[in-house]
């Protein structure tokens, strides 16, 4: 078994006194797509945001590809340009059209000349069907289309991994289909991907492992269609019969 | 009284304009106007003005507020930049220099630098006494616009600096590329406003004095109220300050408008 891609051991976050981490112990291997759910403050989205540090863990190792990324003395804007992120709230820059939300940070930070990071940035347009766009400024996009641009603007770094945090919650019912298909492509290529969602359709067919989290805790993890058919713990079973 | 509502209003409304023009008549009829024309209107002193009153006056008052606001962004930057930063000492620092400056009259520290300075340290600023009042404008319009600025990095949302830091942008591209161009397009009315307020302030360096060259309106108009020993100047320059702000404070509006429709 080659290193896991994320490894997490003994993870807590306080937020001033509350502990929103409890003790994290878990692990997503290459090429692995781990969703992780949970009712909204169980601490699923800060688990996901201490993988590259937006969130500055109380105490606990994250291994990321085997580098230990809570040493201070880690080099965490090389380490984030490998791992990609998409955020709930799409977090476009507002005031770059779409191919300019894809070339920045691939000029600054991956030094890619103007000429092969307009080329990248087209590739990665066309893969999640939103190349006829690359002149719009955000504000004229979908919610759907937003969100897929900023799914190829974490791409267009070339991530070894790719973690989503609640990517589909901020959309229209009848838009959420899109993004979810993008995500599918990405998992089917093997790409290493960490998701926390409320889609429990897309964790049965695309997870290959699945997390339940509550209150800070793992109550339950495995197959996804284990723990969805048959979950062992009771808070699972209350948490699944609300949102099935 | 069994009036209705509306006939009683339009009564009052009557009333309100009978008194307007009553003040207008009394003033009309009591003011010496061949005083008036004579001392404010004197056709000669108009043209003898002209076209210093543009080519000198106005050129110097604009170029002083240009010098002004520029120094005064780059200062105020540094002032924002150093209240947000994670170093106490530097937020200390800056809140000190921003309430300090902020609570002294402008013309209190232009007379220092331009005569304080000189006299207590043998040293004159470049640009002699009009280098340094500019200098005292900058150092008082820093303090006031580091606090729009700040302001303005504050409302980029928190997200934005995120996503940045997500995709490995270090500190400073993550400032310069995604938040600064927000916060400055949030700040553009403010500081629109500022620009206004220094354009009024660069009538104060007309107390440190300046050479022929060197006037702007303020002094021009001053000077010639002495020389022509007539007030029309005064009436000039008046005019061409409202010709300067009267614009810019459309502007403002216009942005305001502008921001307020982008922000749906």
């Amino acid at each position: 078994m080659s290193t896991p891609a994320i490894q997490v051991s003994d993870l807590h976050k306080y937020f001033g006194e509350h502990e929103v981490l409890k003790g994290i112990d878990f692990h997503v291997n290459q090429s692995q797509v781990v969703c992780v759910i949970g009712p909204s403050g169980s601490g699923k989205s800060t688990l996901l945001r201490c993988v590259n540090r937006l969130e500055e863990p109380t105490s606990g190792k994250i291994f990321v590809e085997g580098i230990d990324i809570t040493d201070p003395e880690v080099d965490l804007d090389a380490v984030r340009s490998r791992i990609g992120m998409v955020f709930q709230q799409f977090n476009l820059f507002p005031h770059m059209n779409v191919l300019d939300n894809l070339c920045v940070a691939q000029r600054r930070v991956k030094k890619r000349s103007k000429s092969e990071a307009v080329e990248i940035a087209r590739q990665t347009l066309e893969k999640v069907g939103m190349a006829d766009r690359e002149n719009t400024y955000p504000a004229h996009l979908s919610g759907g289309q937003q969100q897929r641009v900023a799914i190829a603007r974490a791409l267009s770094m070339n991530p070894d991994m790719m973690l989503f945090d609640e990517p589909t919650s901020a959309l229209d019912p009848e838009l959420v289909g899109d993004v979810l298909a993008v995500m599918r492509d990405l998992a089917s290529e093997g790409m290493t991907m960490m998701v926390v969602t409320h889609e429990m359709g897309f964790a049965r067919e695309v997870g290959d492992n699945l997390v339940f989290m509550d209150d800070g805790v793992i109550l339950e993890e495995g197959d996804p269609r284990q723990v969805l058919g048959d979950p062992q713990h009771e808070r699972t079973k209350l948490f699944l019969s609300k949102v099935l | 009284m069994s009036l209705k509502r509306s006939t009683r209003r339009r009564l009052r409304d009557v009333g309100a304009y009978a008194a307007l023009i009553a003040v207008i008549v009394v003033v009309v009829a009591t003011a010496d106007r061949e005083a008036i024309s004579k001392n404010f209107l004197d056709g000669d002193t108009w043209k003898g003005m002209w076209p210093d009153i543009i080519l000198i006056g106005a050129k110097n008052t604009v170029k002083y507020t240009v010098i002004a606001f520029a120094g005064g962004i780059a200062l105020a930057l540094l002032l924002a930049l150093m209240r947000l930063s994670p170093l106490r000492l530097y937020r200390w620092l800056a809140t000190v220099y921003i309430e300090f400056f902020r609570g002294l009259p402008a013309l209190v520290v232009i007379i220092f630098m331009a005569l304080g300075v000189p006299l207590a340290f043998g040293w004159t600023p470049p640009g002699g006494t009009i280098g340094a009042g500019l200098i005292a404008l900058i150092m008082v319009s820093g303090a006031y616009m580091a606090e729009t600025l700040r302001a303005g990095i504050q409302a980029v949302p928190k997200g934005q600096r995120e996503a940045a830091q997500s995709l490995g942008m270090n500190g400073f591209w993550t400032m310069v590329t995604v938040v600064l161009p927000q916060a400055v397009r949030i700040v553009i009315p403010p500081l629109t406003n500022e620009f206004i307020l220094l354009v009024k302030d660069t009538s104060l360096l007309t107390f440190v004095g300046m050479q022929a060259d060197q006037v702007e309106l303020t002094s021009f108009g001053q000077q010639g109220l002495i020389n022509y020993s007539n007030a029309s100047p005064l009436l000039a320059i008046a005019l061409v300050y409202l010709v300067i702000s009267i614009p810019a404070s459309q502007l403002v509006a216009h942005l305001e408008r502008r921001q307020q429709r982008a922000a749906r």
